[in-house]
């Protein structure tokens, strides 16, 4: 059958779209908060004011005239990423990992020029990128030495981990390991493999390429059950402070691991999508549930948070 | 909770009050649920012709009153130098003609049109006529008198009364007293009357026109209304003196029901009024619209607008069933497309210009743009302008398809120009974003789906039987919009995430 029995999904606790929307997003991300996370400035300044490490900050380019100065930020530094403030859906986000001579490299060894970098962020303050289209600012961050626990697991990109964080309880993580066929990117829907992530332990618990089962990444041919997140604690602890930092409910939130600096916030996600579900082979909602059944006024801290998950969500 | 009751009670608020409306709408103002149902609307000239003397004249001519199976929709009259007025007297309603000087022979035009209308009721009469005084000579006063008497003891109210008189009146052997009276230059009609008149029986002498379609100088025929008074209530059928079956108002419209006389002339001499008419089938809307041209609360509708902005509702008033179908495509199908209501803009533009020159000319003119477009992104230029660079392309590539469709002498590929060109500009630009970033896969399913989405809201917006409804029955916005509403509170799953779940759920 092409379909599957609606009855089934419900029975297995599969979030769909529409409930999504309405019921979680809805309900819980307050409207006034959205900047903040759609953002990527906003949220590194907030982030930097609650001790939540993310990347360093190179330089801002907000108007069209300092687009000439973008060389300024980029020509001493290992590698950069350009990325839009307002950006969604990781559109619109430049990685050069290599720098040589002043000619600059993308992670798949392709050339681009700094004329081209201009463009690119030209492109970004006019808005193409952003949510609607309103003009944006672009932001020059460094480059992430990733750590070499992830070595065989990633093709080009850098692989992430996404936790979904409800309520400030960290319910459901995920690995996000790009591909060839993800071009380098970490979005599942374009072909990265998704890794479910125990909460309690951070180790793999089952993966998914094209919502589909594998067991090897598909370019390094590695096994994905080998895969192990290191400094798990630190992580799912940034996580989970990334509740009182931004004040939404229902919140996506990609961390990255640096070799030197550890774990830290890439960026969040007032809309995280489904696809944590399939890589996780179970559905979000029984551990929403559970969460809501707390009711608001539980007192939990931080810490107590992460016990409660790992204790009821790690297999 | 509380809120949802609330919220479901809006919308059934919503849905009852659309129906309501749309029901209330059929049954008061008779607009047919489906096009094309057709009415009969009569046609009818009434022609007057004298000799004036000369002098000043005033012809009134008697007209018909609201009466069963008719209603009247309009009247005029044609008559060169006479001044005209509608009278409404209580009686009857009167065309009156009138000049100062007139000599010779003078023809006067009179116009009624009146819609077959099952809904229209006879008047309620709410005094009897009078009884009149009249001199007989002695034999046929007591011919008559015989006939009454004998009929009167068959018979048990002024209706089978009369029906015992006509029996007599129309014997194949007539009796003596019959034989007497009718010797006399008097019609059956006449006599009727006179009769019923000495029995006490108030009547009244009414002009009746038989409709045929495509008949000329007819003549009204004489009926005689006989009244009734019981209880108060005074009730009234019509008898025709010339046979004793009951009289058949099909087709039969009563002209003349002032009880005098149809045409009242002075200064004029040689009257005569004849008849001819034409029936006409019209679809039943346009008939309804003529029919409560005046009436204040249907006025209260699209259709009180002038035409030509009636027609621009037309379109507008289909885009919710458009975006009803948009919303049904995300929320229960799960479809992806590029812009939420791009393809509403798209199927709008295809009902100008038609489904399959529409299609061609949409997909034509995005992959040319598509391919234009690609060039551009290598110029290093600001978004604004890129896009406006797009728009004067797409504006370049219409004329171009326009000059070059008209020389092949396809004149379908004129219509191209119905596109909405921003929109066309924006889904390139969009598109060709797409493209760099996210592969040709993703252009093809956003495209294919905003495509899709905007064939199947053509399908619903286009419809005969939609548009009708949708126009006429206002009150079916509100219940899109319930629908809508209620759309907006699913939070099942999406028919694609099935699909897309699948895996997920045959685990294990």
């Amino acid at each position: 059958m092409f379909f599957c029995n609606p009855f089934k999904l419900k029975q297995k606790g599969i979030m769909g779209m529409n409930q999504r929307n309405s019921g979680y997003i809805g309900r819980y991300n307050p409207r006034k908060l959205y900047p903040l996370v759609d953002n990527k400035l906003k949220t590194k300044i907030i982030a930097r004011d609650a001790n939540v490490t993310t990347p360093a900050l190179l330089g801002v380019i907000s108007m069209q005239a300092e687009v000439q100065g973008v060389e300024e930020f980029i020509k001493d530094t290992p590698g950069f990423v350009i990325k839009p403030a307002k950006g969604s859906g990781g559109k619109g986000i430049l990685v050069i990992t290599k720098i040589e001579n002043g000619r600059y490299f993308k992670p798949n060894g392709s050339e681009e020029s700094l004329s081209e970098i201009k463009r690119h962020v030209t492109d970004i303050l006019a808005g193409l990128f952003s949510l609607g289209g309103s003009a944006d600012v672009a932001v020059v961050e460094g480059l992430i030495q990733f750590d070499n626990a992830f070595d065989g697991f990633s093709f080009e990109g850098v692989p992430d981990v996404r936790v979904i964080v409800f309520k400030g309880f960290p319910v459901m993580a995920m690995m996000r390991l790009s591909t060839a066929a993800s071009d380098g990117k970490a979005n599942l829907h374009q072909g990265a493999v998704g890794v479910g992530i125990d909460i309690g332990t951070g180790k793999a618990l089952h993966a998914v390429q094209f919502d589909l089962p594998v067991h090897h990444h598909p370019d390094t041919n590695k096994e994905l059950k080998k895969l192990e997140v290191p400094k798990w604690e630190r992580l799912i602890y940034l996580a989970a402070s990334c509740y009182e930092m931004s004040g939404m409910g229902y919140l996506g939130t990609d961390m990255v691991l640096d070799r030197d600096l550890g774990p830290m916030l890439l960026e969040l996600n007032a809309r995280p999508g489904l696809a944590i579900q399939t890589a996780n082979g179970q559905g979000i909602l029984p551990r929403l549930k559970l969460i809501e059944s707390l009711g608001d006024d539980h007192g939990m801290s931080v810490e107590e948070r992460i016990n409660f998950c790992q204790k009821h969500f790690s297999q | 909770m509380n809120s949802r009751i609330v919220f479901f009670a809006l919308v059934a608020g919503l849905f009852t009050l659309g129906i309501f409306q749309t029901v209330q709408r059929h049954f008061a103002f008779d607009i047919p649920w489906l096009p094309g149902e057709t009415r009969t609307i009569w046609n009818i000239d009434a022609k007057v012709d004298f000799n004036a003397m000369g002098e000043s004249v005033l012809a009134s001519l008697t007209t018909p009153k609201a009466q069963a199976g008719y209603t009247q929709i309009s009247q005029n009259a044609a008559s060169p130098g006479y001044g005209l007025s509608f009278l409404n007297e209580n009686t009857a309603p009167q065309a009156q003609w009138a000049i100062r000087e007139a000599t010779g022979k003078q023809t006067l035009y009179y116009n009624i049109q009146v819609l077959a209308d099952n809904k229209s009721k006879d008047q309620k009469y709410t005094e009897m006529p009078a009884l009149f005084d009249k001199e007989y000579d002695a034999a046929s006063l007591a011919a008559g008198t015989e006939i009454i008497r004998d009929a009167y003891k068959t018979s048990a109210d002024a209706f089978s009364l009369t029906r015992e008189l006509l029996k007599v009146l129309n014997a194949e052997t007539p009796n003596q007293n019959i034989s007497l009276i009718l010797n006399s230059e008097i019609t059956k009609t006449d006599l009727l009357i006179a009769l019923l008149n000495e029995a006490k029986i108030p009547t009244k002498k009414v002009g009746a026109l038989h409709l045929e379609d495509g008949r000329r100088r007819q003549h009204l025929q004489p009926i005689v209304e006989v009244f009734q008074e019981k209880d108060g209530v005074i009730t009234s059928q019509l008898f025709n003196a010339n046979n004793t079956a009951a009289v058949n108002r099909n087709n039969l419209l009563l002209w003349d029901q002032s009880g005098k006389a149809l045409l009242e002339l002075v200064g004029g001499e040689n009257s005569k009024v004849s008849f001819s008419m034409i029936k006409q089938e019209q679809p039943a809307l346009a008939a309804i619209l003529q029919k409560t041209e005046d009436n204040q609360l249907f006025n209260f509708s699209i259709h009180s607008l002038p035409v030509e902005d009636q027609s621009l509702f037309k379109g507008i008033l289909m885009i919710p069933l458009g975006v009803l179908i948009v919303v049904i495509m995300r929320v229960l199908i799960g479809l992806k497309t590029s812009g939420t209501f791009m393809p509403v803009l798209i199927a709008m533009a295809f009902i100008q210009t038609s489904l399959v020159t529409g299609l061609v000319g949409f997909i034509l003119l995005v992959a040319v743009g598509l391919f234009i477009r690609s060039y551009l992104s290598h110029l290093n230029l600001l978004l604004v302008s890129r896009i406006s660079t797009v728009i004067i392309m797409v504006i370049l590539l219409i004329a171009m398809f326009g000059v070059l469709s008209y020389k092949l002498g396809l004149t379908e590929g004129l219509k191209i120009t119905f596109f909405p060109m921003i929109i066309l500009s924006w889904t390139i630009e969009r598109m060709s974003v797409l493209w760099e970033e996210e592969g040709a896969k993703d252009v093809i399913t956003q495209g294919g789906g905003s495509l899709a989405v905007a064939v199947l809201a053509y399908f619903a917006m286009s419809n005969e039987v939609t548009r009708h409804l949708m126009f006429n029955f206002i009150g079916l916005q509100f219940v899109v919009m319930a629908f809508v509403l209620l759309l907006g509170s699913y939070t099942g799953y999406r028919l694609l995430e099935l699909r897309r779940f699948k895996p997920l759920a045959d685990k294990d």
